[in-house]
């Protein structure tokens, strides 16, 4: 499983390719599998994204893929130690699911 | 503290400008990647785990009330509401937007601040004693040297593109505070028999992956020869320093494979030849540099009284406060460590405030440790109570300096795209732990220091207990190390053995204090009763 990821030029701000465009939801990931490079070469040549990278993925608990690794994971909460600042502000379980 | 001349201001408003410009060409695509990081990295931006982060320089630690206020205006505006302060004396920010850099930017260099040589192969902001000018065991005040060597440094030519980054620091008493023999060019101002100052010179230290401590390459230079044996000792690194490999690419290497006799053979024979060419800058300058480094109006009638009837107080007292070369005043460090909190983590507000106490205070001085705490150096004794009161009052009022709450830690996986475990976690339970144990106190001084990977950033290699994270199979794991020093009996920590998971490390601290405590004779503190048993108590505990 592969999962493209990278930041918002203008914000810096961390998105995962949904498929169709970028999120700024981790849980939006898809499977890039083989078209991962292509799609990235398009994507950054486009300036949709900006220092991106392909990561493995896995299935989550809910089936949709996650990141494998548990770097990629935090990166798609935010800090770990300031849950008022992730995109599900204070969102207890969601940070368990990371480590 | 030193004011910007024009020449500064103009430098700094110069290279806004530059970097607005090269900004908008990357919005706008004319610049690739690529062509711009190192551009932004010259800027102090990087693009770490979340967003964009900026390093902010603070020359040798020391700001003034309204640059403390800067910085939480900054935090505000351009940032989630706080900030972090770093072991380099310097504040990050971990939420900067690209297209509002350069007026971050712009609104530093009105305070007179700015992110250059942040970042990159260069010589970064030069750190220096925190209590500096304050301090009573102090043969001068070291930062004019400091200020001097930032003025050389920036934007030199010569060395804007070094084998690796470089790191000075500049102290002037006995007593280390800066970790002064971990940096690339460790500076100590001395005096010689006959009463003159010079600089002793130590070489090729420093912390990541292979940790030296650097040696003495020269006891006495005289300090109108400073800038010409610093420039000496540069041009050998930047000759023959390893530019092959990144991994030995610091002056360290070069000076332990050389050798320090060779090394240093090599730095006469150019400082020799540098000697005739009269690089030295002008004593006049030094002589301007000293005149904003001069002591502040002190109350020469300031009373030493203190009432000590709040046990609260007289803790903090104790505790948090060193003293003064003048009568009737003391340095006070505001801990950035309350239990269970992120070690440096300052919020807008509690900036604010120690900006405000700066002035009302403390000269309108403030100082950066590499302790990650805040210090106000020159505060009235008589002061002190109501000064506490206040910090009390904004969760700053911690009475742990020096003591197992009082961690270092980098940003480790919560923040840092090159770490291998979180570090800010393993802090805040350790510190709850000894917190809720009531050991905290009874252990003394035990200098703990946590970095989430090699780099070293935590300087976990000088702790008297180390931890370093590592990544064990994708699972975050902890290694224990054990008798560091950063201070003037600089040692390098020994790891225990096999590392251990979140939880176990904090158990393994535990254990390792409690072997400590049991064995302690008299005044002994952690690190000197490990140098006297030796690591093996430790370990057959830890590991039995
Ligand atoms: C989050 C962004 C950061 C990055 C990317 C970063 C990167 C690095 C790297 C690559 C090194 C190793 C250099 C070498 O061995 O050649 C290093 C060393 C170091 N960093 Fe950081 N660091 C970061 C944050 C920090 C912070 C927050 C602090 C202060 C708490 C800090 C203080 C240091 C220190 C003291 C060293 C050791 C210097 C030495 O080896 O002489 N860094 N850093
Ligand atoms: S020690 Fe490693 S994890 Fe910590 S800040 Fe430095 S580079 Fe990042």
């Amino acid at each position: 499983m592969k999962i493209i990821t990278g930041n918002d030029l203008e914000s810096g701000a961390v998105t995962w390719w949904n498929g169709q465009g970028w999120s700024l939801r981790v849980e939006d990931a898809a499977d890039a599998g083989d078209s991962a490079e292509a799609i990235l070469a398009r994507e950054e040549a486009a300036r949709r994204v900006n220092a991106g990278y392909i990561i493995e993925g896995e299935p989550g608990s809910d089936g949709h893929p996650r990141p494998a690794h548990v770097k990629d994971r935090i990166r798609g909460l935010g800090p770990t130690v300031r849950l008022d600042l992730t995109l599900k502000p204070g969102d207890e379980i969601a940070a368990r699911e990371v480590i | 503290m030193y004011q910007y001349d024009k020449f500064d201001q103009q430098m700094v408003d110069t290279r806004v400008a530059e970097f607005r410009d090269q900004v908008e060409r990357r919005l706008a695509g004319k610049l690739t990647e690529d062509q711009f990081k190192p551009l932004r990295l010259m800027n102090g931006l990087y693009l770490q785990l979340h967003a964009y982060m900026l390093r902010v320089a603070i020359p040798y630690g020391t700001l003034s009330g309204a640059q403390m206020h800067v910085l939480a205006d900054i935090a505000d505006k351009y940032d989630r509401g706080y900030g972090h302060f770093t072991t380099r004396q310097n504040i990050q920010y971990n939420w900067i937007k690209l297209a509002e850099a350069p007026d971050l930017l712009e609104d530093l260099a009105k305070a007179e601040m700015h992110a250059i040589q942040t970042s990159g192969n260069c010589i970064r902001n030069i750190s220096s004693d925190h209590f500096a000018g304050a301090a009573a065991d102090e043969v001068a005040d070291p930062r004019p040297y400091a200020e001097l060597l930032r003025q050389w440094s920036s934007f030199h030519p010569e060395f804007s593109y070094l084998p690796r980054k470089f790191k000075f620091a500049v102290i002037a008493s006995e007593e280390d505070r800066a970790a002064m023999r971990l940096h690339d060019i460790g500076i100590r101002i001395v005096k010689n028999d006959a009463g003159e100052l010079g600089a002793a010179f130590y070489v090729g230290g420093g912390m990541g992956r292979t940790p030296m401590i650097a040696p003495l390459v020269r006891d006495f230079v005289p300090l109108d020869q400073l800038v010409t044996y610093a420039e000496a000792c540069l041009r050998v690194y930047n000759r023959y320093g390893r530019r092959d490999n990144k991994y030995k690419a610091r002056i360290k290497i070069l000076v332990h494979e050389l050798g320090k006799e060779e090394y240093t053979r090599q730095v006469e024979e150019e400082f020799a030849l540098l000697l005739e060419q009269n690089i030295e800058p002008p004593i006049a300058e030094l002589e301007r540099i000293k005149m904003f480094f001069g002591d502040p109006a002190y109350d020469q009638d300031a009373s030493s009284e203190i009432d000590r009837s709040d046990p609260d107080f007289a803790l903090w007292v104790d505790t948090n406060t060193k003293a003064h070369k003048q009568p009737g005043y003391v340095s006070a460090v505001i801990s950035l460590k309350p239990v269970g909190g992120i070690p440096g983590d300052a919020t807008t507000a509690q900036m604010h405030l120690m900006g405000d106490l700066a002035a009302r205070y403390s000269f309108d001085e403030a100082r950066v440790t590499h302790t990650q705490n805040i210090v106000l150096p020159h505060v009235k004794i008589s002061d002190l109570h109501a000064l506490w009161t206040e910090l009390d009052a904004a969760g700053l009022g911690t009475a742990n300096l020096d003591q197992i709450g009082d961690i270092i830690a980098c940003p480790g996986l919560d923040y840092c795209s090159l770490a291998n475990a979180r570090s800010i976690p393993i802090a805040q339970q350790i510190s709850e732990r000894f917190a809720k144990n009531g050991k905290g106190d009874t252990l003394g001084e035990l200098k703990l220091k946590i970095s989430g990977c090699i780099n070293a950033c935590g300087h976990h290699h000088a702790g008297h207990i180390g931890i370093l994270g590592v990544d064990r199979k994708g699972v975050e794991n902890y290694q224990l190390s054990l008798g560091g020093s950063e201070a003037e009996d600089t040692s390098l920590a020994k790891i225990t053995g096999p590392g251990f998971d979140e939880a176990g490390i904090v158990d393994a601290v535990e254990t390792a204090a409690d072997v400590y405590l049991a064995a302690r004779e008299g005044e002994e503190r952690f690190i000197d009763t490990y140098r006297r048993i030796g690591m093996a108590p430790f370990k057959e505990a830890l590991y039995g």
